[in-house]
């Protein structure tokens, strides 16, 4: 019942917002719903319920986690909507309040779906309920970005269910009957015919590493979270993302029972190497901040699926990176937000001296910029040395030293944008947009729960990250 | 089997039809009969069913109705006609569509059907189209054509998913119905910013974003 209400709550606040006639009205119901969703999800991971249909919607470990980070992450957009929107009313707030509610309700519903087909559609409407937010500055750019990543994501979508329909085939083919509920499919995974499986796998990681944005097809990622508002580009960055990573993960589980673990094993460090390689690289002399974190996306995407490609202890890592870069991500893209605000523009020549000219979102932006990093002691530390630690127990020796120094390329490549921020001289005129505190501190929480996730996991969250790992945990 | 079959055949005509031509209402109006031809299948191979039934008129409506006005309205407000300058020409695209409408049937032949497919051209002819529209979005430089472009590569995968209808409960067809319809509305009002903007419909302007 709580995991129906967890979709349908935030489903029925984006039609109510699409009817609400005030502005202020209307942009309440962002922290509302993001608190109780939130409170839902928690409650659903302290207590799991017993659900009313398992072959339709259920938690597992994996979904537990990425429904947590979703719904913390989702709660600290939202409280950093309320003065965004206030200031940017002539915008209006009635889509963006609306589009976003119906976007957490879609994650939702993809998270929490175990069967393909409807994975599918909650994923698909995801994607076509976000492209409007990525226009919310209507100029010529955020139009293009929009188009790109319209145009890509579908048709990347598309291929993901051609994919989906490939596997049903090989169950069909295997078994004379057939259905897309992830339970029978893992069930029954020996008995998938192996050519269409794997047909059906090439189609289906091109579809979602597409959505994801692994390189070599991330080409939308920077256009669109470069041009879409910092808000917007935390929500995706971190929750889209962490959703696609999920929709590709099930194609995993799939392999692995089938006894072509190897094969996606292959595929998923290939993918995780180059995103890596060609994110760090694009990160250097990069002069756009929010392409900048965009690039860092793809790296840190690539990371994820190289952590699962190689297992064990990287695969533990994994989990822990994809919490940690959610959250820091975010908080990232919410302060390269303030700074572009401030200045108004977010071309690295403009922005100097952001430590005085905006002091807490500069400050902050520093301390992201060590949280993304990989820095000690922050989450993303332990993460990416789990990661890199893993690589060399399960002898991926090429792709621990591809990682470490790619991983140097990037710190190089981020320290320079940041060094040019935060010092030198800042404008003499007053910021156009000054400080706020509901601006500051949504990001500056989510910086401090990677923190905190540095210095120590606690019990129960080590153990759903254990869960979700070992959900990729090969047996001979 | 014979009537299905012709029906897939006239499905990879109007592929070839809008591969080659440059005018855009017929190529909405072409679109419309696929969708239209599309409605007929579940019922052809799968008789009268509940299931069916809502699968081809949701089809029939959506693909052969709906969609297709839509695309025409935004062509009327917009003053377009034509796609001027594709990137690659029609000739090549037509011949480049036959390559891959033959690649289609070798590769299907690759895989190991079941006995009852493989006298049938679904298959085939679900990738063909497939690979048809994704020869339509990467060769045209409107947007709307682009936009026909991803209904052709959508009709190839529900010609692929009606050989699968046991997979995908009647609720799940109904939702992918409606994630087209909304992602197609959606493309609707981008398109009429790109042409607000740059009072064209042209995608070559939108390349400001680039390293």
């Amino acid at each position: 019942m709580l995991l129906i209400a967890l979709i349908a709550l935030p489903l029925v606040a984006a039609g109510s917002a699409l009817l609400l006639s005030d502005h202020r009205w209307r942009s309440a119901l962002l922290p509302i719903t993001g608190a109780l969703h939130m409170g839902l999800a928690l409650f659903l991971f302290i207590r799991p319920e017993a659900p009313l249909a398992p072959l339709w919607l259920d938690l597992d470990p994996l979904s537990t986690l990425v429904l947590l980070v979703t719904g913390g992450l989702f709660f600290a957009c939202a409280l950093y909507a309320l003065p965004y929107l206030r200031m940017r009313r002539e915008w209006g707030n009635r889509l963006m309040v609306a589009g976003q509610l119906a976007f957490l309700s879609a994650v939702s519903l993809a998270v929490a779906a175990r069967h393909l087909g409807l994975m599918w559609f909650a994923v698909e409407a995801s994607t076509f309920i976000s492209a409007p937010m990525i226009y919310f500055f209507r100029n010529p750019l955020s139009l293009e970005a929009t188009w790109k990543y319209l145009i890509n994501s579908a048709v990347s979508v598309a291929l993901a269910m051609l994919g989906i329909l490939f596997i049903a085939y090989a169950r069909l083919s295997g078994e004379g009957h057939t259905d897309l509920h992830l339970a029978h499919l893992l069930e029954h995974g020996t008995q998938l015919d192996d050519s269409w499986l794997k047909a059906g796998f090439a189609f289906y990681t091109v579809g979602f590493a597409t959505k994801m944005g692994l390189a070599p097809v991330h080409m939308w990622k920077p256009d669109a979270y470069g041009e879409a508002p910092g808000l917007v580009g935390a929500l995706m960055s971190g929750a889209l993302a962490a959703v696609a990573f999920l929709a590709l993960l099930r194609g995993v589980q799939i392999m692995d029972v089938a006894g072509q673990a190897e094969l996606a094993r292959a595929i998923l460090v290939g993918f995780g190497l180059i995103s890596i390689v060609i994110g760090a690289i694009s990160m250097v002399r990069q002069p756009d901040i929010k392409r900048l974190l965009a690039y860092s996306s793809v790296k840190h995407m690539g990371i994820l699926v190289l952590g699962v490609g190689i297992g064990g202890l990287a695969a533990y890592g994994a989990m822990l990176h994809l919490v940690c870069n959610a959250f820091a991500k975010s908080a990232a893209f919410l302060l390269s937000g303030n700074l572009q605000r401030s200045y108004g523009s977010k071309q690295l020549p403009d922005i100097q001296g952001a430590l005085t000219h905006v002091p807490a979102s500069g400050n902050l932006y520093l301390i992201s910029f060590l949280a993304l990093t990989g820095t000690p002691p922050f989450g993303l530390f332990i993460s990416e040395l789990l990661v890199f630690i893993g690589a060399l127990q399960r002898h991926y020796i090429p792709a621990a030293v591809i990682l470490l120094l790619s991983l140097g390329v990037a710190f190089v490549g981020f320290l320079q944008a940041v060094t040019r921020a935060t010092t030198g001289q800042a404008p003499d005129a007053r910021p156009a947009f000054r400080d706020h505190w509901l601006l500051v501190l949504p990001p500056a929480l989510l910086l401090l729960l990677t923190l905190l996730l540095g210095i120590t996991t606690p019990p129960p969250i080590a153990a759903l990250l254990a869960d979700a790992a070992a959900l990729f945990e090969v047996l001979p | 089997m014979n009537l299905v079959n012709n029906v897939l055949i006239l499905v990879v005509f109007i592929n070839f039809f809008m591969l080659s031509s440059s005018r855009l209402v017929p190529c909405i109006r072409a679109v419309s009969l696929q969708g239209a031809l599309l409605a007929l299948l579940p019922l052809l191979t799968h008789g009268f069913t509940a299931h069916t039934v809502v699968l081809s008129c949701g089809a029939l409506a959506l693909k052969g109705i709906i969609i297709p006005r839509l695309l025409l309205r935004t062509i009327e407000q917009v003053g377009i006609r034509r796609e001027l300058e594709p990137i690659i020409g029609y000739v090549p695209t037509t011949a480049l569509g036959a390559l891959l409408t033959s690649a289609s049937f070798l590769f299907a032949n690759q895989l190991p059907l079941l006995p009852e497919h493989v006298d049938s051209l679904f298959i085939p002819v679900s990738l063909s189209t497939l690979s048809s529209g994704l020869l339509l979005l990467m060769t045209r430089k409107k947007a709307i054509t682009q936009v026909l472009g991803y209904l052709v590569l959508e009709n190839g995968i529900y010609i692929f998913g009606i050989l699968l209808l046991e997979a995908m409960p009647t609720l799940v067809e109904a939702g992918v119905l409606l994630d087209l319809l909304v992602g197609i509305f959606v493309m609707g009002i981008v398109m009429h910013q790109i042409h607000r903007t740059y009072s064209d419909l042209g995608t070559e302007q939108l390349s400001a974003l680039k390293e």
